[in-house]
């Protein structure tokens, strides 16, 4: 096994693909969405609880592959408690990791915690959609789209 | 061709006679792309039902269309137009003769399969097809033979049938004689499976088809290239494949159309070289098969496609078929023996593909495993998310096999699999 495929399936990622956290339906939700992915039938779904602009609790379902699964996984965990602008930034964050070369700065770095186990993903194009199909889920969800949204 | 399989099954010896016969060190020489090197191992290219690699013989046409004849064909009154025209018009007649058809009026060039079955739905399917008419096609079809009659079905108030599947992937036919009926319009049916590697017996539902005066698409996009295609004999109404698949270029396609029916169809897109003259108040249209073929067409593709047909007639079809059927035992043997996989369509009448699931691990993250290893598959829905539905998997990993895999290669594959369990475990 080469070494960019052990950047991309780190330990922690293996985890929570095994078990995940946060997975079901919160039952106490204000906010939901569905995401899928068409290529690969990914499928992903997030209920929140958004109470004063801040997230209170959220949980998630689906199937997916590990990239997918471990990414909401670990979504979930680092939004949980936050401001809806801080979630945003999150994940803006998140998407230049996986999309760039953009070498997160301290301050990116300590917001994203964990999340940076994924910055493995910008090696493997086809695969940055596994790894954002929970956060443009969660997105839908805090903006309460009724639609469906995909990663295409 | 399936009881000479079952012949070589049981008679080693034949076997072993077709092996000496076929060379696939040889013909692996004729692709060069087989030497890549892929994250530093040779690559194992297993995603054939995908796309086909291209001989040299291929690439070495197209190269010397554009060196040595490029030019417009049909019109232009020199030498280069000429010989554009002779080599173009030439796969023609060598489409015609792989397909056994009657005439070249019967072939019609177009993109891919995708866009064949489309030109049926707007040419005949729009004329013939009306509000409370039904289509059948299989659970078992690609995108390319859904959803052009699903949108023409939504235009016109028609309605799609649906011939369902077992467990092991075959047909369900019992009824076939009541789902079609007085308001069936039009048969689409694959002949071999995509995702399943099903062969479905065409033939027989053609002949019940055509027992209630109902045509029949064929689409043969994955078995053109694995076993011969005789359309008098099936005597389909319709067929489509893609040259891609049948190691020609990208861009390549081939409608066939019994000539009575496509005398009776409307031009589908207008332009250049589908007319015989054009005034402001009336245009009279070409003859088929240029009818169907506006614009200066995919000239370079085409001939390409002609010495992809020459490939395969020079190795023989039926060759190809056996040395394929013995990799697709082979292959199964192998794959069965790894616990906790599990094939995704067991019909005895398959060729070439071997779809399967792994226990706790995604077909994604197998890809992504495999190519790390050199070996290409596909994975995902495959373009049929009915099927997948029916087969209740959210997507499948797909090795599919074409006239250049070797033993070896499926040896590569189980024992990539392996380690892909290994590491999720």
């Amino acid at each position: 096994m080469n070494d960019e495929l052990r950047e991309l399936y780190q330990e922690v990622i293996l985890d929570h693909n095994k078990r995940p956290q946060n997975f079901g339906h919160l039952s106490n939700s204000n906010r939901e969405a569905d995401g899928h992915n068409p290529l690969c039938g990914d499928h992903i779904s997030v209920s929140l609880l958004l109470e004063n602009d801040k997230i209170q609790d959220l949980k998630f379902e689906g199937q997916g592959c590990a990239i997918s699964k471990a990414s909401a996984s670990m979504m979930t965990s680092a939004v949980k408690g936050k401001s809806v602008s801080e979630a945003e930034k999150i994940f803006a964050n998140f998407q230049a990791m996986v999309t760039s070369d953009h070498e997160p700065s301290e301050d990116e770095a300590e917001l994203m915690g964990k999340l940076t186990v994924f910055a493995g993903v910008r090696d493997y194009p086809s695969r940055v959609k596994c790894a954002s199909l929970a956060w443009h889920t969660l997105q839908a969800a805090l903006n309460s789209a009724d639609k469906p949204v995909t990663t295409e | 061709m399936l009881c000479c399989l079952n012949f070589l099954k049981e008679s080693s010896g034949v076997m072993t006679a077709v092996q000496q016969r076929y060379d696939v060190q040889k013909v692996r020489e004729d692709f060069p792309i087989l030497s890549e090197r892929i994250n530093g191992k040779p690559l194992v290219y297993l995603d054939n039902a995908n796309t086909t690699q291209k001989p040299l013989q291929v690439i070495d046409a197209i190269s010397n269309y554009y060196k040595h004849m490029n030019s417009n064909i049909h019109r232009a009154t020199h030498v280069l137009g000429e010989r554009a025209t002779l080599a173009y018009e030439g796969t023609r007649g060598k489409v015609r003769d792989f397909l056994n058809a009657s005439s070249t009026q019967e072939i019609v060039f177009v993109r891919n399969a995708t866009e064949g079955v489309n030109l049926v739905a707007n040419t005949f399917g729009k004329q013939n097809i009306h509000e409370g008419d039904e289509i059948l096609i299989s659970e078992m079809e690609h995108h390319a033979n859904i959803v052009p009659w699903q949108m023409l079905c939504d235009r016109v108030g028609a309605r799609l049938v649906i011939i369902p599947i077992d467990d092991t992937g075959d047909l369900i036919l019992d009824n076939l004689d009541k789902l079609i009926n007085t308001r069936t319009k039009l048969v689409g049916i694959v002949q071999m499976s995509n995702v399943l590697g099903t062969i479905n017996p065409v033939e027989e539902i053609i002949r019940i088809a055509h027992s209630k005066g109902v045509p029949v698409l064929v689409d043969a996009a994955q078995s053109a290239y694995h076993m011969p295609i005789d359309v008098q004999r099936m005597d389909c109404d319709f067929l489509v494949f893609s040259g891609h698949k049948l190691y020609g270029p990208t861009g390549s396609g081939v409608l066939y159309g019994k000539k009575e029916l496509l005398e009776k169809m409307d031009p589908w897109q207008g332009g250049g070289d589908m007319i015989l003259s054009v005034s402001f108040e009336k245009t009279v249209y070409n003859d088929i098969p240029y009818r169907f073929e506006a614009g200066t067409p995919n000239i370079a593709g085409g001939v390409g496609l002609g010495a992809a047909i020459d490939y395969i007639t020079n190795i023989g079809m039926e060759n190809i078929a056996q040395h394929e059927s013995d990799l697709m035992s082979y292959g199964t043997e192998v794959l069965q023996d790894i616990d906790g996989l599990r094939m995704i369509g067991t019909s005895r009448h398959k060729a070439s593909v071997f779809s399967f699931v792994l226990d706790d691990v995604h077909p994604h993250d197998i890809g992504t495993m495999l190519d790390s290893d050199g070996i290409a598959i596909r994975t995902g829905q495959h373009c049929a998310h009915p099927l997948l539905a029916r087969c209740g998997v959210p997507a499948t990993a797909r090795a599919s096999i074409a006239c250049y895999n070797t033993r070896e290669e499926i040896d590569a594959l189980a024992a990539s699999i392996r380690r892909v369990q290994e590491f999720f475990s």
